[in-house]
């Protein structure tokens, strides 16, 4: 399926190169040399745009192609002569095998780099694929420790592993607790059950609070999409914890804090880890009596860049919310492009090369300087966010704050 | 059509598949026809115990997805050669039908209830695998180490990073092999005596208890032999994928493809799987190529199409693919015999 | 307490009592989806795998409805159940009815096709984006101690019981629900006695569609609104009509509350995770053992 973005035409493609052919044999120094004009720069983007996945896929997709249509408009690839970036688009219909069959189509098509897919068990497949032609592959979300262990030099991944997530979410919770007393005691988990990530998180968490002398008193992991959590709500209200640390999709932290309002259940705070609903715009405006003060330990941009507060304007102009699928897709074609412009060239090897090695800060997330390890940006972080005056605030780090966090909460 | 012409069509068939990577040198239509044939596998295991036995099982992912888990957790957490693996993987699959068929058979299961009984098993299984994490880790799925090294292609039995040939066509000779061996046993299940009995238990089975044949031997014959072929495609899956999870393995998707195939190609035949494989991926390729060019970035057309194409099949074509072909067949032959 | 990793759980009692009661109120949604569905088995003898999207179309024009005019799902019942009830008529009628020309192995297949048809349309035409309804009442309701009750949780309690009621009479009282149980008791003998049998599916089917629709303007204060959304209750569905006995409409009642019960409690005993097994082990069961379910298998 290929889409093309801004080729030239091929009389512009001799206009220009008449001109420059001029200017050179005139050998005018100090005049700007005018560039032929070279092929396009094909770039695989895989996504689940229908399936379960459909709405998260699509969301990636715009923030990949929002960026990729910003590149074209400021010139394209400069190392290559201006040359502009041309998507191709895949659907991976929410199947593994799906994307990986993309990938063979996109081989075929002569990309030069290929980014996506979404979801881990995707990801999985696609990057695989790519790994047997050699092809770059940039994973723009896929949380899955996986991803990034099996020996593949192609796969690159620009922002957090799971256990990033986790230890900074442990880190900034300690820190919150002790700058207002420590008053936390207790501590519940509630996450989704189908990526092995609260499974895993309960395990570090635990063992990461217990020398503050918080006990985790309960771990529920529930079905994603969770129809009801009255259960959980009843079990917590037994429980009774201090702070509840969620971990899960949209739809489920939607349904979940506003069914902790409907049993009226006011913990000291929500303090989540990805907690899908805690950090996204549609839920601060539907629900924004269940969304005060919730607290997220999450992928966000840094909120004083402007090109940052640029992409979410035009991301609501388009009448779409900006949540992570969005920027996080626009990151992963900014890392691409800038890895190609680094490299010079549309060679796998010399991509690859460039992504391995890239130090680009060019981007709008609150990351240290990048370092790839294994195909993991050591640099990449989350960030602490909280839900204050029906607007996401950064609270941690430091340097990247824009409000204080507000803990617990008041009452 | 008389069985030396069938026999020289499939020979034909058989011939153009195993040369095929001589004129197709794409990887990305060799994994096409990979995928047709896959489904196609899938189609004729359902093929047996529906379109043969007239049993409609809507959970054919319980198979699929018990020998995905078995070869993967065998070579993964037991170190155990895949080789050896799949053996238990198949295994274990049929004494998985075995319970469920020796459940739904004896307490008389037919027609909407035994599809649904299938259906509340491959939904049990997916519950299990997802929340027994000391046995199948559960959400995070098993993933299986990747060989690298060429020389240990075979018996690791990946062919991603092998040598030219493998890469390229050793997973495509591997579910060709699978799917000629498949369909080989359906040919011959169609011709002996127990392919007639499975017949008879479809067309009435009053009738045919009636005339002393042991129907739930019969049906179990059906379903156990139907469960040993999907699991090559559970094994074969693993293989190819490296990667299982509940939602794979036991989710309705395979289920659903599982006898898609056979009803649009033709139940009760042999060639209905791979026609109605070839249908559903030739459709689906077609509808994203031309849906993607025409429309451009709006997800849902094509399978607003497919989905339009497979009630028109089912309107127009009640024997499948296979019935079509077949009165095509009899108009061409019957007019040079006029 | 574990046994092989799986890890029994306990709790106070009013906690457990508090569950029971939240399986009363879930129950009473699952009934509510399931009413269409039993009817539709009960007189076609199809399961209908469209309910699902079905129910989804009924959503998004309920969403549509209170987001583009401001009507409360509720005052939506008003236009969606007829609306609802037109659609599945005229989808029996002329496209389901007309493919299956009465096979019925093919009829499950029309159904999912028709199902995917609709999904993707929805998808194609609305996006994938979830849509959410608020209503003012949302979070203010009723204390019962052991645990809380909204409104919108009692809505769905009393429409569920209303539209069980409504059914039944309608199916035992009316010339047309005398026709309608004719026709599924013995369709030949119905249609030599002059009945239109076409048209009695199309009404049932109907009917079907009317109910799955008043279901979602219940459902929609709650869940939110996409594509999907059917897949979530459409196989529990399919449990209740079993259990409860195919064309039964109290049968779908008791069984929308046995099963939201036993669901709740397994979850909570077993895990949420673990605990929605027991859905598949009481259909499983059922399927065995009472194949024509609770109430047995005719329109009552």
């Amino acid at each position: 399926m290929t889409k093309d973005i801004k080729t030239k035409t091929r009389r512009e493609f001799m206009k220009t190169a008449a001109a420059g052919s001029v200017v050179a044999a005139t050998g005018i120094a100090g005049f700007p040399h005018i560039a032929k004009a070279a092929a396009p720069v094909k770039i695989g983007v895989i996504h689940p745009v229908t399936g379960w996945a459909q709405y998260s896929g699509s969301q990636c997709r715009f923030g990949a192609m929002t960026a990729l249509e910003e590149i074209n408009a400021a010139g394209g690839i400069k190392s290559l002569n201006g040359a502009k970036l041309e998507a191709l688009l895949g659907d991976a219909q929410s199947k593994p095998e799906v994307g990986a069959a993309e990938v063979d189509k996109m081989n075929e098509a002569g990309v030069s780099s290929i980014m996506g897919a979404y979801a881990s068990n995707i990801c999985l497949a696609t990057t695989q694929a790519a790994a047997k032609y050699g092809i770059p592959h940039v994973v723009d979300v896929g949380v899955s420790d996986k991803i990034v262990s099996r020996g593949l030099t192609n796969t690159f991944r620009f922002k957090p592993g799971f256990g990033t997530y986790t230890k900074v979410g442990i880190e900034t919770f300690i820190a919150i607790n002790r700058a207002a007393g420590s008053p936390t005691k207790r501590i519940a988990l509630v996450h989704e059950n189908t990526t092995g990530f609260g499974a895993g998180m309960a395990k570090l968490v635990t063992e990461g609070l217990k020398p503050e002398g918080i006990e985790v008193v309960e771990v529920l992991a529930h079905p994603t999409p969770n129809k009801d959590f009255r259960n959980i709500a009843l079990k917590l209200k037994e429980v009774d914890p201090d702070v509840i640390i969620p971990s899960h999709y949209y739809s489920d932290g939607v349904l979940f804090l506003r069914t902790l309002m409907r049993q009226k259940f006011r913990p000291k705070a929500i303090y989540s880890i990805l907690g899908g609903a805690s950090s996204q715009y549609r839920f601060v405006k539907e629900f924004p009596e269940a969304a005060k003060y919730v607290l997220d330990c999450t992928d966000w941009v840094d909120p004083k860049k402007q090109s940052a507060i640029d992409l979410r304007k035009k991301t609501e102009a388009a009448g779409k919310h900006f949540n992570y699928e969005v920027f996080l897709g626009y990151l992963a074609m900014q890392f691409t492009a800038a890895s190609i412009e680094q490299a010079g060239s549309t060679d796998h090897e010399k991509i690859t090369e460039a992504m391995a090695t890239s130090t680009w800060d060019g981007h709008h997330m609150p990351y240290g300087p990048t370092k790839m390890v294994n195909g993991q940006n050591q640099g990449a972080q989350p960030v602490g966010t909280q839900i204050l005056n029906n607007e996401i605030e950064v609270i941690s780090p430091k340097e990247f704050a824009t409000a204080k966090a507000v803990f617990p909460r008041p009452s | 059509m008389s069985t030396r012409s069938l026999f020289i069509i499939w020979g034909l068939l058989l011939l153009s598949f195993i040369l095929m990577p001589l004129f197709i040198t794409s990887n990305r239509w060799i994994g096409f026809l990979e995928m047709t044939f896959f489904v196609a596998v899938m189609g004729q295991s359902w093929n047996i115990l529906g379109g043969y036995g007239g049993q409609y099982s809507f959970g054919h992912a319980l198979f699929f997805g018990t020998a995905a888990y078995i070869q993967a957790i065998m070579q993964q957490k037991f170190g155990w050669s895949p080789w050896i693996a799949m053996w238990f993987a198949v295994a274990g699959t049929v004494l998985v039908a075995s319970f469920v068929g020796y459940l739904s058979f004896r307490y008389g299961l037919k027609g909407s209830y035994f599809a649904l009984i299938t259906l509340a098993f491959a939904e049990a299984f997916h519950v299990l695998a997802r929340s027994l994490d000391s046995i199948t880790e559960g959400g995070r799925g098993i993933q299986l180490l990747l060989n690298q090294d060429p020389d240990k292609a075979i018996s690791a039995f990946q062919f991603n990073f092998a040598g030219p040939f493998l890469s390229s066509y050793g997973f495509y000779y591997t579910i060709l092999i699978a799917m000629v061996l498949v369909f080989a046993v359906t040919w011959l299940v169609e011709h002996s005596r127990f392919g007639a009995q499975l017949v008879a238990v479809r067309e009435n089975e009053e009738a045919a208890e009636a005339l002393g044949i042991n129907t739930f031997r019969t049906k179990m014959g059906a379903i156990l032999l139907s469960a040993a072929i999907t699991s090559f495609a559970g094994i074969y899956y693993v293989q190819k994928y490296l990667f299982v999870e509940p939602g794979i393995a036991y989710g309705l998707s395979k289920s659903v493809e599982a006898l898609f195939a056979p009803i649009i190609g033709g139940l009760g035949t042999v060639i209905g799987p791979l026609l109605g494989s070839f249908f559903i991926h030739g459709v689906g390729e077609i509808t994203k190529d031309f849906i993607g060019h025409y429309v451009g970035d709006r997800p849902g057309v094509d399978l607003i199409l497919f989905g339009v194409i497979l009630l028109l099949v089912l309107a127009h074509m009640p024997r499948g693919l296979a019935g079509l072909l077949s009165d095509v067949w009899k108009r061409v032959a019957g007019g040079r015999n006029a | 307490m574990e046994f092989l990793g799986i890890t029994l759980n306990f709790y106070s009692w009013q906690t457990i009592f508090g569950s029971a009661i939240s399986g009363v109120f879930l129950g009473s949604i699952y009934a509510l989806v399931a009413l269409g569905l039993t009817l539709i088995y009960g007189v076609l003898h199809i399961i209908n795998f469209a309910h699902g999207a079905l129910l989804m179309l009924s959503m998004y024009a309920v969403f549509f409805l209170w987001h583009i005019f401001g009507i409360d799902p509720y005052v939506a019942l008003l236009i969606v159940v007829p609306g609802g009830y037109i659609f599945g008529y005229g989808l029996q009628r002329s496209i389901i009815g007309k493919i299956s020309h009465g096979r019925d192995e093919i009829v499950l297949l029309v159904t999912l096709g028709v199902s995917i048809v609709i999904e993707n349309v929805s998808l194609f035409s609305f996006s994938a984006t979830e849509r959410s309804v608020r209503v003012p009442y949302d979070l203010d309701g009723i204390d019962l101690g052991v645990t809380y009750v909204v409104y919108p949780e009692l809505a769905a309690l009393g429409a569920s019981l209303l539209i069980t009621l409504l059914l039944w009479l309608f199916i035992d009282k009316t010339d047309t629900g005398k026709a309608i149980r004719a026709v599924a008791k013995e369709r030949q003998g119905a249609q030599l006695m002059g009945i239109n049998v076409e048209h009695i599916f199309a009404v049932s089917f109907g009917i079907g569609t009317a109910c799955v629709a008043a279901a979602a303007c219940l459902l929609v204060p709650t869940y939110p609104v996409h594509p999907q959304i059917g897949y979530l209750f459409v196989l529990i569905a399919f449990t209740v009509v079993v259990l409860g006995g195919m064309g039964s409409f109290i049968g779908a009642l008791v069984g929308g509350f046995l099963i939201g019960i036993t669901e709740q409690l397994g979850r909570l005993f077993l895990g949420e995770s673990l605990g929605v097994i027991t859905i598949s082990v009481i259909f499983i069961l059922v399927l065995l053992f009472r194949p024509t379910g609770l109430f047995g298998q005719r329109l009552s």
